[in-house]
């Protein structure tokens, strides 16, 4: 295992007064892998999100993106570093095109959001660039529609399409399958298949189905720490993989 | 020596003030998300209150109890009838207190007049008190204690009364407050009645130092805000220790450079929100 | 047909105004709509905060009474020509903006409300305390405005000129920054600042350069008005001034071009006349201030817009 790990965190804990939202954790997902967070409602999984993310700061304990430590760096620096992520509630700009709305990702990584004078619709490399995003995620034909008039499932593709448009190194995608019909989802599956495996992900999703598939290693969390790590095999297969979800 | 002695006596007087206007200001912040703009305008209306119940030969702590409950009332009556139709929507709020305080402003002019209105202090408590070999003005001395007194009965009735808990439990969390059945309409009408209440009566009590006049809400509120930025939002502590640093720096800085004492005032809300925003006992402003 | 029909409005609101000088009766009323057009920039200024970054502030009449003071000092007491009075006003009413910016974008919604309304009675405060400085109440007057580029504007059509095509520049500026890849990363800032992080944006740096654009504007404003009243005094960047322009932005629709500049021509229509028969100004702003947001919260050209679609419908 010498080779750098895409993403490393040791030994993170976070409290929210006296509950330990995050104990003792540690995970490394090495380049390329497709890493599966599980675990019940209130496991921690999305705090863990927003700690790699930077929303607030760990405790204690570090981060590392390709061996850099960003524990305690700013959001906009980790996304300049490669981190990219997807909401599991959505959060998009809904009077805006869906364009815009790619447009907007493409400025944050790139800077270039200065211009005052200059429209943004002139600038056509990057409208250009954003038509492609979409056409990655098959909304080539409702790119110039505002969010407001789209349906739940484009907007989740919408989702995906402005994390990828950033070409992050790493993505965090928080259940990108949520809410979605079985033909949106089947839709969605393919595009996270589509995924070049220059790109290490690390996944959310209640969907076993489609996670299971599309996983390589899977974290099972509960009460803020972690379970179990293994395979898709080792992981069914243990026992206290039905004792979280079971309860007992 | 005495210059010093003095001038910490008129800070720690002027705090006590500042007291009474801001912890009204500050829970009732804290408590309903309302900066509420108009408070500047009930300590002033509370002062002129006070001034014409005085002329009516009412005692002097009498037209304070007095003019301190009628600028209670108001404050309810504000509270029920406009503020209250607006709730959730915060911008709005905040610009009725605005308009409200103009019209209070508008209003005193209109029955006071443009010069300033003087309170004479109770009798008993004007002729200066000796102690150690200096001279202390009587009053300010009466005027401070009577500030920690209603900071320890505001205490009290927050930390030792069903009141006062629901009070805390609804700055902590309103939506919580509101499950666990807490009539919280009720609960806004009593804090904008204390915090209303206790502008009026800081206006009547400071009346005899600042007297009554046109601008004295404007000056007073910034300095309201000055002390919930310093103090923390919600926090009576917070109001307490705010009221006295702001008391301190505001009346020396009178003292020693008139040309400057707004300026000087600022200083310290300057290093507070730089160094930690939510103020010495607070959290987040949101 | 909105956008022809927005563009055929302003074409013919623009040459409404252009002929203005020449319907008004006397130069009176030119004057009164001199006024309303110059607080028209400041209402505007103050709308790229809140319309386009979601910051409502109560103390932007700061920066045009900075500017305004600058431009009274130096013409008065330096003997400055209006070539240098003028970018110095500019300079330092900007300046100021980024003073205030950088304390008040430490909080969000009502703290930010409230440290710009402390920060705004600060200034205040020295305007009318450091008589050394500023003659406190008595204000600084001037004795006439400069001839600018052989254009005399002691006349009071060429000044209203001047002030219609200040007016224009900054409508076009604000449309352009409207547009633009800054005020949409304003607006996401508005709506979505996590998101926007997520998105590797620098939301602070948006939002200070948003608020000092804003301060900037607002600068421009107060060189108006120094020139147009001749006289400043503490009361150009007092709380009812700013209260005023936001009220305007509130009553003619935040987030619209034409909406400020329609809240500041009905304000100043109000206050002058009322002015004119009664002494009861502030009574009646605060009733406006309660009205208007209990009534028309959204404000009179949406509010308008609206109704007019529902009719054609």
């Amino acid at each position: 295992m010498s080779e750098i790990p895409a993403l490393e965190i040791a030994s993170l804990n976070k409290r929210f007064g006296g509950l330990a939202a995050t104990r003792n954790v540690s995970v490394r997902v090495m380049p390329g892998e497709r890493r599966l967070l599980i675990g019940p409602n209130g496991a921690g999984k999305t705090t863990l999100f927003n700690q790699i993310a930077g929303d607030f700061l760990p405790d204690s304990g570090s981060i590392k993106l390709f061996g850099q430590d960003m524990t305690r760096l700013d959001t906009r620096h980790r996304v300049r570093m490669g981190l990219g992520r997807t909401y599991q509630i959505l959060t998009l700009f809904p009077h805006d095109t869906l364009r815009h709305n790619v447009a907007l990702a493409l400025l944050g990584t790139e800077g270039g959001g200065w211009s005052f004078w200059s429209a943004l619709k002139g600038r056509h490399d990057l409208m250009a660039r954003a038509d492609e995003a979409l056409g990655q995620v098959g909304l080539a034909e409702v790119a110039g529609r505002p969010v407001s008039q789209t349906s739940y499932g484009e907007r989740r593709r919408l989702e995906l399409a402005m994390a990828l448009a950033q070409k992050p190194k790493v993505l965090l995608l928080d259940e990108p399958l949520a809410g979605l019909s079985a033909d949106e989802r089947e839709t969605v599956r393919l595009l996270l298949e589509q995924i070049p495996r220059d790109v290490t992900i690390v996944m959310i999703e209640h969907d076993m189905d489609v996670a299971l598939a599309f996983a390589d290693r899977i974290t099972l969390l509960n009460f803020g720490e972690v379970v179990l790590e293994g395979t898709r095999a080792e992981v069914i297969a243990d026992p206290r993989t039905r004792e979280v979800y079971l309860g007992h | 020596m005495q210059f010093w002695i003095i001038q910490t006596l008129n800070s720690l007087a002027m705090g006590g003030l500042l007291f009474l206007l801001s912890a009204g200001f500050s829970l009732i912040f804290g408590l309903m998300r309302i900066p509420n703009l108009a408070h500047g305008g009930l300590f002033m209306l509370g002062a002129y209150v006070g001034a014409t119940l005085l002329g009516q030969s009412l005692p002097f702590w009498l037209a304070a109890i007095v003019a301190g409950a009628l600028v209670g009332a108001l404050g309810v009556i504000l509270e029920g009838t406009l503020l209250r139709r607006m709730a959730g929507n915060e911008q709005g709020q905040v610009l009725i207190t605005l308009g409200i305080s103009f019209i209070i402003a508008d209003l005193c002019l209109l029955s006071w007049g443009g010069d300033p209105v003087p309170l004479a202090a109770p009798r008993g408590l004007r002729p200066p008190v000796f102690l150690a070999g200096f001279a202390f003005p009587g009053y300010r001395l009466a005027v401070l204690g009577f500030a920690l007194a209603a900071a320890l009965g505001l205490w009290m009735l927050l930390e030792r009364t069903r009141l006062g808990a629901m009070i805390r439990a609804g700055v902590d969390d309103r939506e919580m407050a509101r499950s666990v059945g807490i009539r919280v309409s009720r609960l806004f009408s009593a804090v904008f009645f204390l915090g209303a209440f206790l502008a009026g009566l800081g206006g009547v009590i400071g009346g005899p130092i600042l007297s009554a006049y046109p601008g004295l809400d404007a000056d007073m509120l910034p300095l309201a805000l000055v002390v919930v930025i310093l103090g923390g939002v919600g926090s009576l502590p917070g109001a307490l220790v705010g009221s006295f640093l702001v008391g301190i720096i505001y009346n020396f800085g009178t003292a020693l450079f008139p040309d400057f004492a707004y300026v000087i005032l600022f200083l310290p809300m300057v290093v507070m929100l730089v160094v930690k925003p939510t103020g010495l006992f607070g959290r987040a402003m949101r | 047909m909105t956008r022809f029909a927005s563009m055929r409005g302003w074409a013919l609101t623009l040459i409404a105004l252009a002929m203005l000088p020449f319907i008004l009766p006397s130069d009176y009323y030119l004057g009164i709509a001199t006024h309303a057009l110059v607080i028209a920039v400041l209402a505007l200024s103050l709308d790229i905060l809140i319309g386009q970054g979601g910051m409502s502030s109560l103390g932007h009449a700061a920066y045009l009474g900075v500017s305004a003071y600058a431009v009274a000092w130096t013409t008065r007491n330096a003997g400055w020509p209006a070539y240098a009075a003028i970018p110095f006003a500019l300079a330092l009413g900007t300046l100021t903006a980024c003073v205030f910016g950088v304390l008040a974008l430490r909080a969000r919604g009502l703290g930010f409300l409230m440290i710009t309304l402390a920060l705004g009675q600060v200034m205040w405060g020295a305007a009318y305390r450091w008589v050394d400085l500023t003659g406190g109440d008595n204000g600084i007057r001037m004795q006439a405005r400069p001839v600018l580029l052989g254009f005399d504007l002691n006349n009071a059509t060429n000044f209203y000129i001047i002030v219609c095509a200040v007016l224009l520049t900054t409508l076009i500026a604000i449309y352009k920054l409207d547009h633009s890849a800054l005020g949409a990363c304003l607006r996401g800032t508005r709506d979505q600042p996590r998101r926007m992080r997520m998105l590797g944006h620098d939301v602070w740096k948006i939002r200070f350069v948003g608020f000092v654009s804003a301060g900037f504007w607002g600068a421009v404003a107060g060189v108006l008005y120094a020139y147009d009243y001749l006289y400043v005094g503490p009361s150009a960047l007092s709380l009812p001034q700013s209260a005023e322009a936001l009220l305007m932005v509130v009553l003619g629709g935040a987030g619209t071009l034409a909406g400020p500049v329609a809240g500041a021509i009905v304000i100043t229509v109000i206050k002058t006349v009322v002015s004119s028969y009664v002494d009861r100004w502030y009574t009646l702003l605060g009733l406006t201030f309660i009205i208007v947001v209990s009534v028309m919260p959204k404000g009179l050209v949406p509010g308008i817009r609206s109704w007019m679609k529902g009719n054609r419908a």
